[in-house]
């Protein structure tokens, strides 16, 4: 008997890919509770200052208008340890497009233009939305994202540095980036009798909840939080955004459910974005190309709301052996929206640069740029010292070096030349950590032989649903369509958000314990069930979430073939191929989807997107789709995914690493080797337009 | 809320008497344009006047071997014309490279020419913009102006005319065609849009409720290519950062016909009048070809941003000629 079609690994279709590609599947702003009505958010058209008045007369007249809710008749809302939260609390102003009214209407037009009839007068003050390499402002955060140190330093790498045979000392610049997952980020928001409901678009419902109760003074048990269906995140929508606050705050004001959804410009200035990231990388070598030093310092800007630090430098933390190494971060608080989550947040920026530079250093030292990376392997993660619970780097980069035909590619840069076309190919390793939170899960047997799994994980398009009734099968000894998984509203068993590519190994950790248990107990009785079922329930916490001894990351490695024409400057990937390391892959064609997706999110990042600061105004402009631009898909090329068969017993009960991010983490860096070896020219500051590729 | 009326008209005649006396009425074609203006409150209109149900979607050929194209021809069966694809290769290939299938099934040839600028600053309410909101000023003057006009812009506006088809039409010494209450009279498409000077607000020349009813191509003389090439930021779905249309006919070693047209560059489709008057009639070498080209870019002024616009049009405007020449 050949293995289960439901077994963990198996390519099983997304359970709720009928009801989506039919419409059926409800995401947040399509629920309508009877007597619904519509919001929208006045932007502040200042970057910097506060409002001195409002004259709210004209949008007040428009027919079928509500309110016009603004500081002073808007409800006041406690400390929920988010200030980008406090929205309608206060007249200043802190930062272009920050919600300073909203308007609520009978009809989604008429809000939208109450919001434009609203006039605003302002006291502004000077602002500062320019990031710089030597900010005056810019200081040392104590600690940056995700809680790692700011600053870490081993041995003496500037001495290392200077006393080094072979050294790159190099710059790279990454341009704001933005989100925008396919569906903006909405709620539908309603109160009855004091108990708030609210339908977000977001990665965690209990998040939601937890910090609605916060903001509202609630206990808990009196908010209820629906994320059913949910169109992307990346990030963006990890933790609660300031338009589910607005949605609840107009829905108490007005007593009617109150809908709202961000436009696609607004997007980019409330729900945070990837932070410019300008780069400094040292690297020095013997020439035998052992790393003696290894300095790589970021500098990136955060709101004046709160600070968030990208915490770029830290992927250089894991990668590579080598004596000394100082990796650090500056910061300087701008008059700009608030950054936030995206994608592999610090180890996309951060390998851009570092991968870049190995690929520097490669150059300068006349070797393989795979075979620098071998030779400098590291037996422990180098900062900490703790070994990896596995680590197959190596693997990665010679099964992807043998797949993509790296042996016979000629070192030499600019010399592959067809018509106005030059050719090149490169490659970058990946790195991404592997994050877990403790959940709980309750699975009951049903007398009719059915599995019911519950808890409060959030699908945001990557199949959680699916690989979580897989996890179940299997650790019932059942098939999948034995089982029924429920997910996505609050009362739930509590979870944690997707994000941190920790989401299925969270959730999947308490469904398999809660699995096992109940198969246990089947095992030890006889006789029907109760009617009710037996239930069976799982908390991880202290276990998921325990300190391990291990440094666990996942790894991979990315080798892309790119074309520029010298006409133009004009860039086109001819091909993406990446390998990865991450422990059990536990659903082929989910995962595959995710690690594509990555690819296609960090080809946009190295080719065609970057947000745009007006000086004058202080907002991103052009950020709507024709804009900014994310690949099309004619940009997007022939792209592998493959995956080395990895097991790790130090991870969960599946052996599984998150996949959700490493995909995107060292494209953008193989794509611009790749120019760099197509045309010998080194590009330092991202995306690879032709304003900057053509010369 | 401003009310919106709907007036679906039957023939030219309908179509004006429905926008007689209300200047803010406008005719809607495909509206990919004129709809996401109306969404970001850019347009106002009180009446949109759907054409679409026109007779003015054929492409005909007439006695003289010009060819008419109808206003509400819709860009997919412009660019999959037999006759377009034969005759007109840059033409075809202009409109195939602009927006995506998508827009391109309902975009029509009248409303393409009458598009707006995608300049940010146009599109966005809170900030300033002369062709906006005249007096107001320009934004993109020194702000984020990297996608914006190198040639003819003023200190008023610096936007750029999005269209590719049009810079085809410049190349092609096509005339456009309108009906409106003056009567009916033709403008040649190199004068059909303006320059911004002191007033940007006007992008073209056409009167209030006069209609686009069709564009006439001449003939191309026996021998002549032609050919579109554009440089974007994405393969598909993207503005020009630089384009140019040309069309070539060698004979003898000279050339006996030249039109050349810059998109992305300028307000309006630029005519290259220079670059032609340089090579007409006399031998395209390399050399010719580069200081022809040189001849029109000199007069570029770039901002901060775009300086790389120059060279980008340079260098596709020599390989473009230079390929037509060959192959003519």
């Amino acid at each position: 008997m050949g293995p289960s079609p439901s077994a963990l690994g198996a390519p099983v279709e997304r359970r709720e890919g009928r009801a989506k590609v039919t419409g059926a599947a409800k995401y947040a702003t399509e629920y309508a509770p009877p007597g619904r009505v519509h919001a929208w958010p006045v932007p502040a058209t200042v970057a910097r200052g506060k409002v001195v008045s409002f004259d709210v007369s004209a949008a007040l007249a428009l027919p079928g208008v509500l309110a016009v809710l603004t500081p002073e008749s808007a409800a006041r809302l406690a400390d929920a340890g988010d200030p980008t939260l406090a929205v309608l609390q206060d007249s200043q102003v802190p930062h272009h497009g920050w919600p300073v009214a909203l308007a609520v209407a009978e009809t989604l037009e008429t809000a939208r233009a109450a919001a434009g009839a609203v006039r605003v007068r302002y006291a502004t003050e000077p602002h500062d939305v320019t990031l710089t390499r030597d900010h005056p402002q810019a200081y040392s955060p104590e600690e940056v994202n995700g809680g790692h140190p700011g600053e870490r330093r081993q041995g003496d790498p500037e001495g290392a540095f200077a006393d080094a045979a072979v050294r790159v000392d190099v710059s790279y610049a990454v341009p704001p980036l933005h989100n925008h997952p396919m569906e903006p980020h909405g709620a539908t928001a309603l109160w009855q009798d004091d108990v708030l409901t609210v339908f977000d678009s977001s990665q965690g419902g209990d998040t939601v909840r937890a910090v609605l109760a916060k903001l509202f003074t609630l206990p808990e048990e009196r908010v209820s939080v629906v994320c059913e269906h949910v169109g992307g995140g990346f990030g963006s929508k990890g933790t609660p955004r300031p338009h589910v606050v607005l949605a609840a705050l107009a829905a108490r004001h007005t007593g009617r459910p109150v809908q709202l959804t961000l436009s696609r410009r607004e997007l980019t200035e409330l729900v945070g974005h990837r932070a410019p990231t300008l780069h400094r990388v040292r690297l020095g070598a013997r020439p035998d190309g052992t790393l003696t030093s290894l300095i790589h310092e970021a500098t990136t800007h955060t709101s004046r709301v709160k600070e968030f630090v990208e915490q770029a430098a830290v992927p250089a933390r894991v990668m590579y052996a080598g004596g000394s190494s100082r990796t650090s971060h500056r910061v300087v608080a701008l008059d700009v929206p608030t950054p936030s989550w995206m994608r592999a947040p610090g180890e996309t920026p951060g390998m851009y640069a570092l991968e870049s530079a190995v690929d520097e250093l490669a150059c300068a030292l006349g070797m393989d740029p795979i075979d620098l990376r071998v030779c400098n392997e590291p037996p422990a993660e180098p900062d900490s010292g703790r070994p990896f619970s596995s680590r197959h780097l190596v693997e990665c980069l010679r099964d992807g070096a043998a797949r993509f035909g790296w042996a016979e590619r000629d070192p030499r840069s600019g010399v592959r030349r067809s018509g106005p076309w030059l050719t090149g190919t490169g490659v970058a390793a990946a790195t991404y950590p592997v994050l877990l939170s403790p959940s709980r899960a309750t699975v009951t047997a049903h007398p009719d032989g059915l599995y019911v799994v519950r808890l409060n994980a959030t699908d945001i398009g990557t199949g959680a649903r699916t690989v979580l009734t897989q996890i179940a099968a299997e650790a019932l000894g059942v098939g999948v369509e034995s089982v029924r998984t429920e997910i996505g509203v609050t009362g739930l068993p509590r979870a944690p958000l997707a994000g941190g590519s920790a989401g299925t190994a969270s959730w999947g950790w308490a469904v398999h314990e809660a699995c096992r248990s109940l198969a246990g107990q089947l095992a030890d009785r006889s006789g029907p069930l109760p009617p009710g079922g037996l239930t069976a329930s799982a908390d991880t916490e202290g276990t998921a979430n325990a300190e391990s001894p291990y440094a666990r990351h996942a790894f991979g490695a990315h080798f892309a073939e790119v074309a520029v024409d010298t006409d133009t400057g004009e860039v086109r990937v001819r091909r993406l191929l990446g390998v990865y390391a991450a422990g059990r892959i536990l659903n082929a064609r989910t995962a595959r989807s995710q690690f594509i997706g990555g690819m296609v999110m960090g080809l946009g990042m190295a080719l065609t997107e970057g947000g745009s600061v007006d000086p004058a105004s202080g907002a991103f402009i052009g950020s709507d789709l024709a804009g900014y631009h994310v690949p099309s898909h004619a940009d997007v090329p022939a792209i592998e995914a493959h995956w080395i068969d990895e097991k790790d017993p130090h991870l969960n009960p599946m052996g599984s690493k998150g996949i959700g991010e490493i995909g995107i983490v060292g494209t953008a860096a193989a794509i611009g080797n790749a120019v760099h070896h197509a045309t010998g020219v080194r590009f330092r500051e991202l995306p690879l337009t032709p304003d900057r590729v053509h010369v | 809320m401003k009310p919106v009326t709907y007036v679906r008209a039957g023939s030219v005649a309908e179509a004006a008497a429905a926008h007689a006396g209300r200047p803010e009425a406008r005719y809607l074609g495909g509206g990919t344009n004129l709809v996401d203006l109306m969404k970001l409150g850019v347009e106002r209109p009180d009446v949109l006047i759907d054409i679409t149900r026109l007779p003015l979607d054929q492409v005909e050929e007439s006695p003289d071997g010009a060819l008419r194209i109808g206003a509400t021809v819709r860009n997919t069966d412009l660019a999959a014309h037999p006759l377009v694809r034969e005759r007109y290769p840059v033409l075809s290939q202009a409109v195939l490279s602009g927006a995506s299938g998508q827009l391109r099934n309902v975009a029509t040839t009248a409303g393409n020419l009458l598009q707006r600028t995608r300049c940010a600053y146009f599109q966005d309410l809170a900030k300033p913009c002369n062709k906006r909101v005249p007096g107001s000023g320009c934004g993109a003057l020194d702000g984020v102006n990297r996608d914006h006009a190198v040639l003819g812009h003023s200190e008023h506006c610096v936007a750029t005319h999005p269209s590719d088809l049009a810079v085809a039409l410049a190349a092609l010494d096509a005339v456009v065609e309108m009906a409106g209450p003056g009567g009916g009279r033709t403008v040649e498409l190199t004068e059909f849009h303006r320059l911004p000077q002191d007033s940007p607000d006007q992008d073209t020349v056409i009167r209030p409720g006069e209609l686009i009813t069709g564009v006439l191509l001449p003939p191309l003389p026996g021998g002549a290519v032609s050919r579109y090439r554009k440089a974007r930021d994405r393969a598909s779905y993207a503005f020009a950062l630089a384009s140019v249309a040309a069309a070539v006919q060698v004979e003898g070693g000279v050339v006996r016909h030249i039109g050349v047209a810059f998109g992305g560059l300028a307000h309006r489709p630029w005519r290259a009048r220079r670059t032609e008057a340089a090579l007409l009639g006399s031998a395209p070498t390399p050399e010719a070809v580069a200081q022809a080209v040189d001849a029109e870019l000199a007069a570029a002024v770039p901002l901060r941003d775009n300086a790389y616009k120059v060279s980008l049009a340079r260098d596709l405007a020599r390989e473009v000629l230079g390929s037509l020449i060959a192959r003519s």
